[in-house]
C-alpha cells in the first residue's frame, strides 16, 4: 500500500511538521484536499463542489489522489482536518465554505509547503488563494427572465444568510427585473441557513400564497420546485445545480456551479510548480457559473433576450452592475455608465433603491 | 409593508400542513412521556422515518406504503430504547441522546443512494361539498390524507388516555409505577407498548417532511423537528387536546414568520423564533396542571 | 426465563468490565457493518482506536485529544453532581453557549485592551456567570414553582441558540468582517486569547479547568460532607431531609455548579480554539457531555475516561473518513452503537443476571 510507505517515511517528518517545518510529498499520487461542509449527497453546493473535485481526479487519473471530509463544522474542527490532510502529506487543500476561512489561514501558517484554496473568502496569504463565482452575473439573466414572466409582478426571493454575496444576487435580479418590468416588486425571506428543505418549502409556500408567481432562490435544495409544481404556474430557477428534473415547469433555467476546470487548473500549477497566491472571481466568460437551459416555457423572443445578455456578459461587453444605480436612500452610488468594481461587489451590504425592507442584522 | 398581502385563510391552511410532522411527533411522544418514560430520541426516530419512508415509497411507488415503512422504522428505532430502558435499565437521558445520535446515523446511511430518489405524489383528498365551502373549505378540507390522521389520532388519545380502561392504567404506571406494579399491572410491558407507539408516532412525522412538505430526502432534513416535539408536549401540559394548540403555535411561528418576512415586515426572527420557548416555560410556570408524569424519567425494576 | 436480581452491593469488578466489554462489542459489532459497507473491518477499528493515540501522527493527534475531550469533562463534572443528587440538568449545551456569549461579549466590550490582566480573567468570570445565570432560571423556577428542570433547562438551550445567531449577525458582529456575519476572532486579540500555554501540547486554560474540576469533584464527593449530602439525596431523598440537607439549596447548588462549569467550557471554547462567536459555534458538546458524564458513572475518574473516549471516537472517525473513505454517517452510527452498549452492559453492575423460574416469594 502507498499510504503506508509514505506514512513510514513521514513518520519523523510528521513531527516536524507539526513545528512548521516542510514536509514534502514524494512518490506516488499527488493527494488533493477537500473539505466541505456539507454532506456530498446535499444536493447543491457541497455535492457540486464534490463533483467537480471527481472531474478534476478523473482529468488527471492516477496522478492524483483525492482525500476529502464531508459535513466538517466550522471550526476548530475543520482546523484539525485540514492539519490532518497536510500531515497525509496533501499538497493543495480546496476548503469550500466561507466559514472556514480563519482555520484556513491558520493552518496555512504552520504549513508553509501546503498550498490552499479558500472557496468564498477574502483572506490570502502567501499559499492561500481564494476563489468565488460571480454568481450575479446569472442572477441579471434570472431578474430579466423574472420581469418578463411575471404576471401578478410580484416575484419571490429566498434568501440564505445575509452575506455580500446573496445581498449582490438579490439586487442584480432586482435591477434586471425591474429594467424590463417597472411594475415588478420584490419579496425577500431570510431563512438564515444554506440548506434546510423544510424551510425552504415553508418559504416557497408563504411567497406563492402572497401571489408571487415567480420565485428564486439561494438555497440548495428543490423544495421550492416542488412548492411551486404543487401550486402551478409559478416559475423557479434551478440553484447550483441545473435541477433539470423539474424542467420545462416550473424550473426555467438555472445557475449551475462549474468549480472543475478552476481546480483542474490550480492542480495543475501545482504539479508545474507555478502555483501562486491569486484572488479568482470568474463569471459566466471563463465558465465558472453555467446558465442551465432555458425551458420552453418561455417564450421565444424572452429566451432570445436572455442570452444575448448571457453572451454580452461573458464577452465582457455587458456588466450587470452598470450605472446610473441608486442605494435604498437614493443615493447614487454608480454613475451614469460606470461599471462596478471588485470591490464595491465584495463588501456589498444594502440593496439598490426600489427594494423594500431590511437587510437582516 | 403590506400586511394586506397575507391571506389569513392561506395561512391557517399552511400552518396546518407546516404543523402535522410535530404534531404526529409530540402526540407519540405525549404518550410515551404519559407512560412516565422520557424519550428524548425523537429527533433520531423522526429522520429515521423520514429515510424509511422514501425508501418505502421509491421501491413500491406507493406513498402510502412509505408511511407505513416510516412507522415500521421509527418503531424498530423505539424498540431498542425500550429494551435498553425498561429491560435493562439504562438512564432514559442518555439513552435517548443516544438515540438521536444513532438515527442521525443510520438515517444517513439508509438515505445514500436515495438523494435523488422523488417519492410519489401524495394527493390531496378533495372532500367533496366540503371542500367547495367558502372560508372553511380550502382551509380545512382540501389536505393530504394524513393531515386528517394526524388530527383522528389527537383525539383517539385524548380518548383513550381519558375515557378507557387502557388509559387509566397507562396513566397510574405513568404517575407511580411502584404502586402500579403494586396493583399487579406489567408496567415494563405497558410502558413497551407506549414506547414503541411514540416510535411509530416519530416515524410518521419525519415521513411528512420527507414525502409530503419538501418531498426529498436530505441528511439531517429534519432540522430539529423533533427536538420542537418534545417542547410541545411540555407545552401541551401532557394533554392531548392543548397539543394539538402547541403544535399550531410552533407550527404557526414559523409559518408567520416566513409571511411576515415575504410582506416586508422588518422583524427580529431570532427573537420571534425563540418566543414559544419561552411561551412554554411560561406555561410551564403559570399552569399548574401541567405538572409533569410523577414517573416520568425514572427507573424501574420490579423485583425489589 | 431469564431474570434480573439486584445485586446487594453494586459489583466492582463489574463496574470496571463493563465499559471494555461494551468497547469490544462495539468493536465487533461495528466491524461487521463496516465489512457490510465494503471497507477493511480490522482497518477501520484500528484507525478509529489506535491510529490517534499510537499510529503515524500521534504526536499531533494526542493534543487534539485533549482539546476536544476538555470542554466535555468539565461540562460532565459539572452535571455529575446533579446527576447524583437526582436533579437533571439536561441545558449544558444553552448554558455553554451563553458562557461564550458573555465571556467573549466582555471581551469585545474591552476591544482593543492590551490589558490581559484585567481582560482575562474578568472573562472567566462572565463566562461562569453566563452559565450560571443561564442554569439558576430552571433552578429558581422548580424550588418557587415546582416546575420540571429538565423541560425548563432544555427550553433555555433553544433560547440561547437564537440569542447566538442574534449575536453573530447583530450585536456582536464583526464591524471589519466585510459584511459577513461572526464577531472579531478572539485568537487575534492577545488579551482575550485562550491560547496554548506551550505550543503543539492542546494545552489551554479549558484543560487545566477540566482536570482541576476532576481533582476537586474527586474530594468533594469523597472527602466532604458536601459529596455526602448529594449522594444521600440521590438515594434517599427523605433521608437527606432527616439529616438536614435542604432539598431547595441541593437543586440550586447543582444547577448552579453545572451551569457555572459549562458556561466556563463555552468562554474557554470560544476564546480558543473556536475564536469567533458564529452561529454554528455549538457542536453539541452540551449535549455530548451528558453521555460522557453516564459513560463515567458520574465519577470523576470515569468521566475523565470517557471524556478521552468520546474524542477518540471523533478524531479517530475523522481518520477513518479521510483514509478509508467511510462515511460519516457510519461514524455516527458506530458512536451511537458504542453509547447504547455502553448504557447497555451497566446493567451488570447493580444487576446479576438470573436463568430459570424467578422463585414466587
Amino acid at each position: 500500500m502507498k499510504r503506508r510507505t509514505l506514512l513510514k517515511t513521514g513518520a519523523t517528518a510528521a513531527f516536524a511538521a507539526a513545528l512548521g517545518a516542510p514536509l514534502r510529498a514524494q512518490d506516488g499520487p499527488m493527494k488533493v484536499g477537500f473539505v466541505y461542509v456539507g454532506p456530498i449527497n446535499d444536493g447543491g453546493w457541497t455535492q457540486h463542489h464534490h463533483h467537480s473535485a471527481k472531474e478534476m481526479v478523473e482529468h488527471f487519473g492516477d496522478a492524483v489522489e483525492l482525500v476529502y471530509q464531508e459535513s466538517v463544522p466550522e471550526g476548530p474542527d475543520a482546523e484539525r482536518v485540514m492539519t490532518q490532510m497536510c500531515l497525509q502529506g496533501c499538497q493543495i487543500i480546496f476548503t469550500t465554505s466561507f466559514g472556514f476561512m480563519d482555520p484556513t489561514i491558520n493552518v496555512a501558517a504552520k504549513f508553509p509547503d501546503v498550498v490552499f484554496e479558500h472557496a468564498t473568502g477574502y483572506k490570502t496569504a502567501d499559499n492561500v488563494s481564494v476563489y468565488s463565482a460571480r454568481f450575479y452575473e446569472g442572477r441579471a439573466i434570472q431578474g430579466h427572465l423574472a420581469g418578463k414572466m411575471t404576471q401578478s409582478n410580484k416575484v419571490g426571493y429566498i434568501a440564505s444568510v445575509p452575506i455580500p454575496e446573496v445581498v449582490r444576487g438579490i439586487n442584480s435580479a432586482f435591477i434586471h427585473a425591474r429594467k424590463v418590468n417597472p411594475d415588478v416588486e420584490f419579496k425577500i425571506i431570510w431563512i438564515f441557513e444554506w440548506l434546510n428543505p423544510a424551510k425552504e418549502a415553508d418559504a416557497a409556500k408563504a411567497l406563492i400564497e402572497q401571489g408571487c408567481d415567480v420565485v428564486l432562490q439561494h438555497t440548495d435544495s428543490t423544495a421550492p420546485h416542488a412548492a411551486a409544481k404543487e401550486a402551478g404556474g409559478v416559475y423557479t430557477f434551478g440553484q447550483a445545480a441545473d435541477m433539470a428534473e423539474f424542467a420545462p415547469m416550473p424550473r426555467i433555467s438555472s445557475i449551475i456551479d462549474n468549480w472543475a476546470p478552476y481546480y483542474i487548473d490550480r492542480v495543475q500549477a501545482v504539479m508545474d510548480g507555478t502555483w501562486e497566491s491569486v484572488n479568482t472571481w470568474q463569471g459566466i466568460g471563463e465558465g465558472m457559473v453555467g446558465i442551465g437551459e432555458i425551458s420552453s416555457a418561455v417564450p421565444d423572443d424572452v429566451k432570445a433576450e436572455a442570452e444575448a445578455m448571457r453572451d454580452a456578459i461573458a464577452a465582457g461587453e455587458y456588466h450587470p452592475f452598470t450605472g446610473p444605480l441608486t442605494d435604498q436612500s437614493g443615493t447614487e452610488f454608480l454613475a451614469e455608465g460606470e461599471v462596478a468594481d471588485d470591490g464595491l461587489l465584495a463588501g456589498m451590504n444594502f440593496y439598490v433603491e426600489g427594494i423594500e425592507g431590511d437587510i437582516p442584522s | 409593508m403590506d400586511l394586506s398581502s397575507i391571506n389569513p385563510l392561506l395561512l391557517l391552511a399552511s400552518l396546518m400542513v407546516a404543523s402535522t410532522p410535530i404534531l404526529l411527533a409530540a402526540l407519540g411522544e405525549l404518550v410515551v412521556e404519559r407512560a412516565g418514560v422520557l424519550n428524548l430520541g425523537v429527533e433520531g426516530m423522526m429522520i429515521t422515518g423520514a429515510a424509511c419512508g422514501i425508501i418505502f415509497s421509491t421501491l413500491t411507488g406507493n406513498a402510502w406504503l412509505g408511511f407505513a415503512g416510516a412507522a415500521l422504522g421509527g418503531l424498530m428505532l423505539s424498540f431498542l430504547f425500550a429494551v435498553l430502558t425498561q429491560v435493562l435499565l439504562s438512564n432514559q437521558v442518555a439513552t435517548g441522546l443516544a438515540l438521536t445520535l444513532f438515527g442521525l446515523g443510520l438515517s444517513a446511511l439508509l438515505g445514500q443512494s436515495f438523494a435523488d430518489a422523488r417519492p410519489p405524489a401524495f394527493p390531496k383528498l378533495d372532500i367533496p361539498i366540503l371542500s367547495d365551502l367558502p372560508v372553511l373549505g380550502p382551509v380545512l378540507f382540501r389536505h393530504d390524507g394524513m393531515v386528517y390522521i394526524g388530527l383522528l389520532l389527537v383525539v383517539a388519545v385524548w380518548y383513550f388516555l381519558s375515557r378507557t380502561r387502557a388509559g387509566l392504567v397507562l396513566r397510574a404506571v405513568g404517575e407511580n409505577h411502584e404502586a402500579a406494579h403494586a396493583l399487579g399491572y406489567r408496567v415494563v410491558l405497558i410502558r413497551f407498548g407506549a414506547i414503541m407507539f411514540g416510535g411509530a408516532c416519530a416515524g410518521l412525522g419525519g415521513a411528512y417532511i420527507s414525502l409530503v412538505r419538501v418531498p426529498q430526502w436530505t441528511e439531517g432534513m429534519t432540522a430539529g423537528a423533533g427536538w420542537i416535539a418534545l417542547a410541545i408536549v411540555v407545552f401541551a401540559g401532557w394533554k392531548p387536546l392543548r397539543l394539538l394548540l402547541g403544535a399550531y403555535l410552533f407550527g404557526g411561528v414559523t409559518v408567520l414568520q416566513l409571511n411576515l418576512q415575504a410582506a416586508g415586515l422588518a422583524i427580529p426572527v431570532e427573537y420571534l423564533s425563540m418566543s414559544p420557548y419561552v411561551a412554554t416555560i411560561l406555561v410551564l410556570v403559570i399552569l399548574a396542571a401541567g405538572r409533569a408524569p410523577g414517573s416520568l424519567g425514572k427507573t424501574f425494576h420490579a423485583s425489589r | 426465563m431469564i431474570t434480573l436480581e439486584r445485586r446487594p452491593q453494586p459489583s466492582r469488578a463489574w463496574s470496571y468490565l463493563s465499559p471494555l466489554l461494551a468497547v469490544i462489542v462495539t468493536m465487533i459489532v461495528g466491524g461487521l457493518v463496516f465489512a457490510a459497507l465494503g471497507k477493511p473491518p480490522v482497518e477501520a477499528i484500528r484507525t478509529i482506536f489506535w491510529d490517534p493515540l499510537f499510529g503515524d501522527f500521534a504526536s499531533y493527534f494526542r493534543p487534539q485529544l485533549l482539546v476536544k475531550a476538555a470542554p466535555l469533562i468539565l461540562i460532565a463534572i459539572g452535571l455529575s453532581f446533579g446527576f447524583r443528587a437526582g436533579i437533571w440538568n439536561i441545558g449544558a449545551e444553552g448554558q455553554y453557549i451563553m458562557g461564550a456569549l458573555f465571556g467573549a461579549g466582555l471581551a469585545l466590550a474591552f476591544y482593543p485592551s492590551e490589558a490581559r490582566w484585567l481582560v482575562f480573567p474578568l472573562m472567566i468570570v462572565a463566562g461562569t456567570l453566563g452559565g450560571l445565570i443561564w442554569a439558576m432560571i430552571p433552578g429558581l423556577l422548580r424550588v418557587y414553582f415546582r416546575t420540571n428542570e429538565i423541560l425548563v433547562s432544555l427550553m433555555l438551550v433553544y433560547v440561547a441558540d437564537f440569542l447566538l445567531d442574534a449575536m453573530a449577525l447583530g450585536l456582536l458582529r464583526n464591524p471589519d468582517g466585510m459584511g459577513f456575519p461572526g464577531s472579531r476572532n478572539l485568537q487575534q486579540y492577545p488579551a482575550a486569547h485562550n491560547a496554548e500555554l506551550i505550543a503543539n501540547t492542546g494545552m489551554h486554560w479549558g484543560v487545566i479547568a477540566a482536570f482541576f474540576a476532576v481533582v476537586a469533584a474527586y474530594i468533594l464527593l469523597s472527602r466532604h460532607i458536601f459529596g455526602f449530602n448529594v449522594r444521600l439525596a440521590g438515594q434517599s431523598p427523605r433521608a437527606a431531609a432527616f439529616a438536614g440537607v435542604s432539598a431547595d439549596k441541593m437543586v440550586l447548588i447543582c444547577l448552579g455548579l453545572s451551569g457555572a462549569l459549562a458556561g466556563m467550557a463555552g468562554m474557554f471554547e470560544v476564546a480558543g480554539p473556536s475564536g469567533q462567536v458564529l452561529a454554528s459555534f455549538n457542536v453539541g458538546y452540551g449535549f455530548t457531555a451528558i453521555i460522557v458524564a453516564f459513560l463515567g458513572r458520574l465519577h470523576p475518574v470515569g468521566i475523565l475516561l470517557a471524556g478521552f473516549l468520546m474524542a477518540l471516537t471523533y478524531i479517530g472517525g475523522e481518520l477513518a473518513q479521510m483514509n478509508l473513505q467511510l462515511p460519516r454517517s457510519a461514524i455516527q452510527l458506530f458512536q451511537g452503537m458504542l453509547l447504547f452498549f455502553l448504557l447497555a452492559v451497566d446493567v451488570m453492575t447493580n444487576f446479576r443476571i438470573r436463568f430459570g423460574r424467578q422463585k414466587v416469594a
